[in-house]
């Protein structure tokens, strides 16, 4: 390789002024607001914080809730995921659309369209109060629905993706050694597609964690019962900043892990 | 297919934007400018004070060469944080006097303005044959309460101890407009809020009154913010509140005059 070459390969020692200045303000302007709550950390009264029953039991709350969230969505988000890859259908397109609204929509809308959906006045909520007594708003199964609502597009796409892009003879090669529906899809496409999948769990579950506007507008906010880590940062907030500042840094490492554990993947490593 | 494909997303675009439209009520979205333009002031209320505040900013706007009036309503206790935090406001009006203390220092000399009876509020027409505190403490009933961080809650909680009915509310609401919505929309049977609440819901709710033995007055203060460069207008806009016909306007609203001790 040539000096000249390898110079080139580096990226060039003189970097553009023009670019320099407006990446560094966006590198800047995404990364102070993280340091603002580091610098404001009680670090010293950290565990004291974190070990309070209110806080523990949000954290408990949340861990069910977005385990629960990536439950479902990996129970009717997959095969939707396979039925958008793999089956040709009039109107294939708008059902992706579809599938892709929640990650769109402003969660608050969402909380008010899951209520008027599965509310006990709902399209369909209220049908499930008078033929089974079950209501899900204020209850942790209504937590858990809002939440997939936002988070299972992150997985059905990610899963879709990976079907797209997997080598479809390995499964040909499979049947014609004479393997089962059953056998293809545990011994070849998930173990092909299990990157995917993998990361679209753990995307599905980060945004589950996370979940603001529709748990606290469709499952209202109870301690023990609705109020998960967001809904309790965001009354801390108004009352004991200590608190909501302590919650927040668990929330952020918990982000932070997820976006370690998912490099290389969803960031390729350049 | 191409058109029919594209009405379907029109129709979709309307809908989720008339779901947005219902779903706005309970939005805290924080001044965003800096303040200090020249005509325009911030006014910081809290979410109870919505409909009577609106009206008195339109006659303020009027009444001052079109200086238009900005409000963020919210808890009042949000607000006292956003305040601590230097959001731009020109003026605070808390439903309680604890957030107004909370930001004492920030703050001019507060004045009462106006006070208000709590209420239950139930759906229109009773269904549930609510009738007082008593009857929230029924395991049938799904009763909603404000939490106990926002100052609604915070007075529910001392109606229901005056009482000593003991009540557990399936939620407890980030403000208080937001338990109004859960009994408007079905969701709750019954909630605790301000009388002025229940005025301001509109035709899916009724209230039932709280004996007065058992009621608690909730007392509302107003100041101009220190750090507010509009000084004059946050000041006109204090008085025009405290004068006979911004108590007026208070009144059509549902609101008592503030307390005379």
């Amino acid at each position: 390789m040539t000096a000249e070459a390898r110079h080139r390969r580096a990226g060039g020692s003189r970097i553009p002024i023009l670019l320099l200045v407006p990446a560094g303000l966006a590198l800047g302007f995404l990364a102070v607001p993280l340091a603002g709550l580091l610098a404001r950390t009680p670090w010293g009264s950290l565990g004291a914080e974190l070990a309070t029953p209110r806080v523990l039991e949000a954290l408990r709350l949340s861990l069910v809730c977005s385990l629960g969230a990536v439950g479902v969505s990996l129970l009717l988000g997959v095969p939707l995921a396979f039925l958008l890859a793999r089956v040709e259908f009039p109107g294939r397109n708008l059902v992706r659309a579809l599938t892709t609204l929640s990650m769109v929509l402003p969660p608050v809308v969402g909380g008010v369209a899951l209520l008027l959906a599965f509310g006990r006045r709902g399209l369909v909520g209220r049908w499930l109060d008078q033929w089974f007594g079950i209501t899900l708003p204020f209850t942790t199964a209504g937590a858990i629905l809002a939440e997939a609502f936002v988070a299972m597009p992150f997985l059905v796409i990610s899963t879709e993706a990976g079907l797209r892009a997997m080598d479809r003879r390995y499964e040909d090669a499979a049947a014609t050694l004479g393997a089962g529906r059953w056998t293809i899809l545990r011994r070849v496409t998930l173990p092909l597609i299990a990157p995917s999948l993998g990361a679209g769990i753990a995307l599905c579950w980060a945004r589950a964690l996370g979940e603001f506007g529709a748990t606290i507008t469709f499952a209202g906010n109870l301690p023990g019962v609705t109020q998960t880590m967001p809904l309790a940062v965001y009354l801390a907030l108004e009352t004991d900043l200590q608190a909501a500042i302590a919650l927040s840094l668990v929330l952020l490492v918990v982000s932070l892990a997820v976006l370690v554990a998912l490099r290389g993947r969803w960031f390729p490593t350049a | 297919m191409l058109r029919s494909r594209f009405r379907l997303a029109a129709v979709l675009t309307v809908a989720a934007l008339v779901l947005a439209a219902c779903g706005g009520g309970d939005d805290d979205s924080g001044g965003g400018s800096a303040s200090g333009s020249s005509n325009e002031i911030k006014v910081f209320a809290a979410a109870s004070l919505t409909a009577a505040f609106t009206k008195l900013g339109e006659r303020y706007s009027s009444a001052n060469g079109g200086t238009k009036v900005t409000f963020n309503f919210a808890g009042s206790q949000a607000l006292a944080t956003q305040i601590q935090q230097a959001a731009p406001a020109d003026v605070f009006a808390s439903a309680d006097i604890p957030s107004m203390d909370k930001v004492k220092d920030l703050v001019g000399t507060p004045q009462n303005f106006a006070s208000n009876l709590l209420a239950i509020v139930v759906e229109k027409g009773n269904p549930k044959g609510v009738k007082g505190l008593d009857d929230l403490a029924s395991p049938d009933l799904k009763v909603v309460l404000a939490a106990e961080e926002v100052p609604a809650g915070k007075y529910a909680k001392q109606v229901l101890d005056k009482a000593g009915v003991s009540v557990s509310p399936v939620s407890q609401e980030d403000n208080v407009k937001a338990v109004v919505t859960k009994v408007s929309l079905g969701e709750a049977d019954a909630g605790i809020v301000y009388v002025t609440d229940v005025t301001a819901g509109g035709d899916k709710v009724e209230g039932v009154d709280i004996r007065d033995d058992q009621n608690v007055m909730a007392t509302y203060p107003i100041a101009t913010v220190k750090a507010s460069k509009a000084q004059g207008k946050a000041k006109a806009f204090m008085d025009l509140v405290l004068s006979a016909d911004g108590q007026q306007v208070l009144k059509e609203y549902g609101f008592l005059p503030p307390p005379t001790t």
